[in-house]
C-alpha cells in the first residue's frame, strides 16, 4: 500500500495565531481518514494546505506523490474538493452548476446529471443556487467534488447543515465512494460522524494533532466508564450508588446516570429490581477522548 | 506508486479528453458567465438600459432644439427665396421661421442683440447674410440652410454651369445633427462601462464568493478563464452596439451611418479589450463588488466626460482636448464618430485602433502580475 498523502511539520501562522502548528501524519491510498476538532482548531487551514490552496509557512506535503504548491494542472484532476465556504457560479441553476464544473474536467452533462441524482437534487435541478437551502447547496457541493471521479477527496464539513435523513444519506454515499477504492478526507465537528465513518482520525485542536488512531482504539485506549442511564425516579440515587464498587451517579431530572467500569454487574442488578424504564447504555466516545486529552469538554460551538 | 487512474474503466475522463476539457471549460464558463449576467436585472440595466435612456433622452432633447426653426429676418425682396416653389417654401419654413422687414437697421440690432439668428437680403444676384459672431451654431446652421437655398436656385436657373459657386465645405460637427454625434459617444461610454464593470465585478465577487479558489482547484488555466470573460464582454459590446445603431435610426432620431461604419465592430472590440483590462485592474485592487463598483465608476463617468461621449469637443478648451488624448475612451469615441458618422475610411481609425490595443496590452499585463485568486 502506498500513501496518497504524507504531512510533514506542517505550520502556518496568520499574525500572532498559530493556526497550523507542526502537524504530521500519513493518509494510505484507499483510506477514510478523518480530522476531527472544535472550531478554530485548523482543521480547515490543514486541508486547505495540503489541496494547494495555500503555501505552508514551513513543512512539506505529498499529494499523490507530487507537491501540491505551486499549483499543478496535472495533479488537479485527480483531487476532489469540496470547501468548507461553498463556491458556486451566481443565478446558476443546480444543473447548470454541476455541469459547468463538471465541463472543467471534460465530465459529460449525462455523468453531470447522475450525479445531481446521487445527492437526490434531481428534483431541484431548475432551481437557482440562492434558493437551494443550506443542505442542499451543501449537497450539490458535494456532488461537483465527486462528479470527476477524483482518487482522493477532500471534504470539509460535508454534513454540516443536513437534516439526520441527509446526514445518513450522505454517509452511505462517503463509504460507497471509499469502497471503490478511493481516497476519502474528511473533517468534521461531530465525533459520531467520525466514529461511524473513518477508519483513523486525528483528534487536532489549537493547530496540533493531540493523537491519531482508529476510532475504536483510542476510546478503547481510554478506559473510560460505561455510561448507563435509566429514568429519573426509577431508582433510587444511594441505591444506584450500591450497584457498583465505582459507581458515579449523576441525576438531571430526567434521567439518572450510573458511570460505571462493570456494566454487566451494574445492569443485571437493574434488571433484578425491575428498574429498566427509559434505558440507555452508551460506552466512552470520542467526546470522552477529547476531554481526556484536552481536560476541555468537547463543544463544537466553542 | 500505483495510480487508480491506469485501471480501465473506472475513469470518467480519458487523457486524450484534455484538450476538449479545455475548450469545454472555456464554452462552460463563458455560458455560466454569460447567464449569470442576462440574468441580473441589475447589470443588464446599467450595461444595456441606461446608456439607451440617455441617448433616447439627449436625442429627443436635442432633436428639438437641433431642429427648432432659425429665426431671420428677410429685409426686403429676396428673390431666392420668394420664388422658391411652394412645396420648397414648407420645407425651408420647417427649418426657418421668417420674418418680413424693410428696416435693415432694425433688423441689424436685432441680430446684435440676438433676438434673431440672422438677417438676409439680396443685392442684384448677391445673397447676403448678416450674422453674429455670438452665436457661431446657429450663424452657421442658417448659413447652411441658404447655402443649400442658392444652390437649389441656382441649378434651377441654370443646370450647368451655376452662375454662382460656393466651395464645397466639409460637414463640422458643430452641424452634425445630434443624434450623430450623441450615437458614437454614447456607445462608446455604454462599452466602457460595460466591459468594466464586468470584468471588476467578476473578479471581485468570483473572488469573494470562492470561486475563484474552487476554480483554482480545477485543471482550469488562468488564460481559459480570461478567455471567457473577453469573449462574453465582446459579445456583449457588439449587442450593446446593434441595439444603439438600431434605436438611434428609428425615424424619431434618424442616425444615418456612413459607409464604412463596420470599422466601428473592430473598434469596440479593441475598447471593450482596453476598458476589460482597466476593469480587471480595479477588480484586483477591490474586495467587495460595492467598492469595485465605485471604482469603475469613478473612472469610467469623468473619463466619458473629458472624452467627449457626452457632447463634442470641438469648442472645448485646448487643456481638455490634452487630458482627453491621453484616455483609451477619447480614442474610441473618436474612432467610432470617424467611421460611423464621419465617413473616414478604415484606415483613418488604425491609430485609435492601435491606442486601444495598445492600453489592454500594457494595463491587461499589470493587472495579470496583480491577479489574485484569493483574498488571503
Ligand atoms: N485567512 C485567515 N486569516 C487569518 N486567520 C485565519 C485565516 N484562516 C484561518 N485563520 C485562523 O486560523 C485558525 C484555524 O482556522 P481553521 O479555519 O483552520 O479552523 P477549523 O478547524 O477549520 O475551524 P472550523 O471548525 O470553524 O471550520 C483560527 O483561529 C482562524 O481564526
Ligand atoms: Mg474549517
Amino acid at each position: 500500500m502506498s500513501e496518497a498523502i504524507i504531512v510533514r511539520d506542517i505550520r502556518k501562522s496568520y499574525g500572532q495565531t498559530r493556526a497550523v502548528d507542526g502537524v504530521s501524519f500519513e493518509v494510505t491510498e484507499g483510506e477514510f481518514f478523518g480530522i476531527l476538532g472544535p472550531n478554530g482548531a485548523g482543521k480547515t487551514t490543514t486541508l486547505e494546505i495540503i489541496e494547494g490552496l495555500r503555501k505552508p509557512d514551513g513543512g512539506e506535503v505529498q499529494l499523490l506523490g507530487m507537491s501540491p504548491w505551486p499549483r499543478h494542472t496535472s495533479l488537479l484532476p485527480r483531487i476532489g474538493v469540496q470547501l468548507q465556504a461553498s463556491s458556486f457560479f451566481e443565478r446558476l441553476t443546480a444543473r447548470e452548476q454541476i455541469r459547468t464544473w463538471a465541463s472543467l474536467y471534460g465530465v459529460s452533462t449525462r455523468r453531470a446529471d447522475e450525479m445531481l441524482e446521487l445527492v437526490g437534487l434531481t428534483d431541484k435541478a431548475n432551481t437557482r443556487i440562492e434558493k437551494l437551502s443550506g443542505g442542499q447547496a451543501q449537497r450539490l457541493s458535494i456532488a461537483c467534488a465527486l462528479a470527476h471521479d477524483p482518487e482522493v477527496v477532500f471534504l470539509d464539513e460535508p454534513t454540516s447543515g443536513l437534516d439526520p435523513q441527509a446526514r445518513r444519506n450522505l454517509w452511505d454515499l462517503l463509504r460507497e465512494i471509499n469502497r471503490q477504492g478511493r481516497t476519502v478526507v474528511l473533517t468534521t465537528h461531530y465525533l459520531d460522524e467520525a466514529e461511524a465513518l473513518c477508519e483513523r482520525v486525528a483528534i487536532m485542536d489549537r493547530g496540533k494533532i493531540l493523537q491519531i488512531g482508529p476510532p475504536a482504539a483510542l476510546v478503547r485506549g481510554l478506559d473510560a466508564p460505561t455510561r448507563i442511564s435509566v429514568e429519573s425516579g426509577t431508582i433510587a440515587a444511594h441505591d444506584a450508588r450500591a450497584l457498583a464498587g465505582d459507581a458515579e451517579i449523576s441525576d438531571d431530572g430526567v434521567s439518572l446516570t450510573i458511570a460505571t467500569r462493570d456494566p454487566a454487574r451494574v445492569l443485571a442488578a437493574l434488571a433484578e429490581r425491575s428498574a429498566l424504564r427509559g434505558l440507555s447504555v452508551r460506552g466512552a466516545t470520542l467526546e470522552d477522548v477529547f476531554l481526556n486529552l484536552t481536560g476541555r469538554e468537547y463543544r463544537d460551538d466553542d | 506508486m500505483t495510480s487508480k487512474l491506469d485501471t480501465p474503466g473506472r475513469s470518467v475522463r480519458t487523457p486524450a479528453g484534455a484538450r476538449e476539457a479545455t475548450v469545454a471549460g472555456l464554452g462552460s464558463l463563458s455560458r455560466a458567465m454569460a447567464l449569470g449576467f442576462v440574468r441580473d436585472r441589475t447589470a443588464m440595466f446599467f450595461t444595456i438600459l441606461f446608456p439607451l435612456m440617455f441617448l433616447v433622452i439627449f436625442g429627443l432633447l436635442f432633436r428639438d432644439s437641433g431642429t427648432s426653426r432659425s429665426e431671420i429676418i428677410q429685409v426686403g425682396p429676396v428673390p431666392v427665396l420668394d420664388a422658391l416653389p411652394a412645396e420648397a417654401r414648407a420645407g425651408v419654413d420647417e427649418v426657418l421661421d421668417i420674418e418680413q422687414s424693410d428696416d435693415l437697421d432694425a433688423a441689424l440690432e436685432k441680430v446684435r442683440t440676438g433676438d434673431v439668428d440672422a438677417a438676409v437680403e439680396q443685392r442684384g444676384n448677391t445673397v447676403v447674410v448678416h450674422y453674429s459672431a455670438a452665436d457661431p451654431v446657429s450663424a452657421s446652421t442658417v448659413q447652411a440652410i441658404l447655402r443649400e437655398i442658392v444652390q437649389a436656385a441656382n441649378l434651377a436657373a441654370n443646370p450647368t454651369p451655376p452662375r454662382f459657386t460656393f466651395e464645397a465645405q466639409q460637414v463640422e460637427d458643430a452641424s452634425l445633427k445630434p443624434i450623430q454625434y450623441l450615437t458614437p459617444g454614447l456607445l462608446g461610454w455604454a462599452v466602457a462601462t460595460g466591459a468594466m464593470f464586468g470584468a471588476a465585478l467578476t473578479l471581485v465577487t468570483w473572488r469573494q464568493k470562492k470561486i475563484l479558489r474552487r476554480l483554482r482547484l480545477s485543471p482550469v488555466s488562468t488564460p481559459i478563464v480570461s478567455g471567457a470573460r473577453i469573449g462574453v464582454s465582446i459579445v456583449i459590446a457588439l449587442v450593446q452596439g446593434a441595439i444603439f445603431v438600431a434605436v438611434a435610426s428609428l425615424p424619431v432620431f434618424g442616425l444615418r451611418l456612413s459607409a464604412y461604419w463596420w470599422m466601428a465592430i473592430p473598434l469596440l472590440i479593441a475598447g471593450t479589450l482596453a476598458f476589460l483590462a482597466i476593469g480587471q485592474l480595479a477588480g484586483s485592487f477591490t474586495k467587495t463588488p460595492e467598492a469595485a463598483s465605485a471604482v469603475a465608476n469613478l473612472i469610467v463617468l469623468p473619463m466619458a466626460f473629458l472624452s467627449g461621449a457626452f457632447f463634442p469637443l470641438q469648442n472645448a478648451p485646448s487643456w481638455l482636448n490634452t487630458i482627453s488624448s491621453v484616455l483609451p475612451l477619447r480614442h474610441l469615441v473618436d474612432g467610432l464618430l470617424d467611421v460611423m458618422v464621419r465617413g473616414q475610411g478604415p484606415a483613418a481609425v488604425l491609430p485609435e485602433l492601435g491606442i486601444l490595443l495598445g492600453f489592454a496590452v500594457v494595463v491587461g499585463a499589470i493587472a495579470v502580475a496583480l491577479f489574485r485568486w484569493d483574498d488571503a
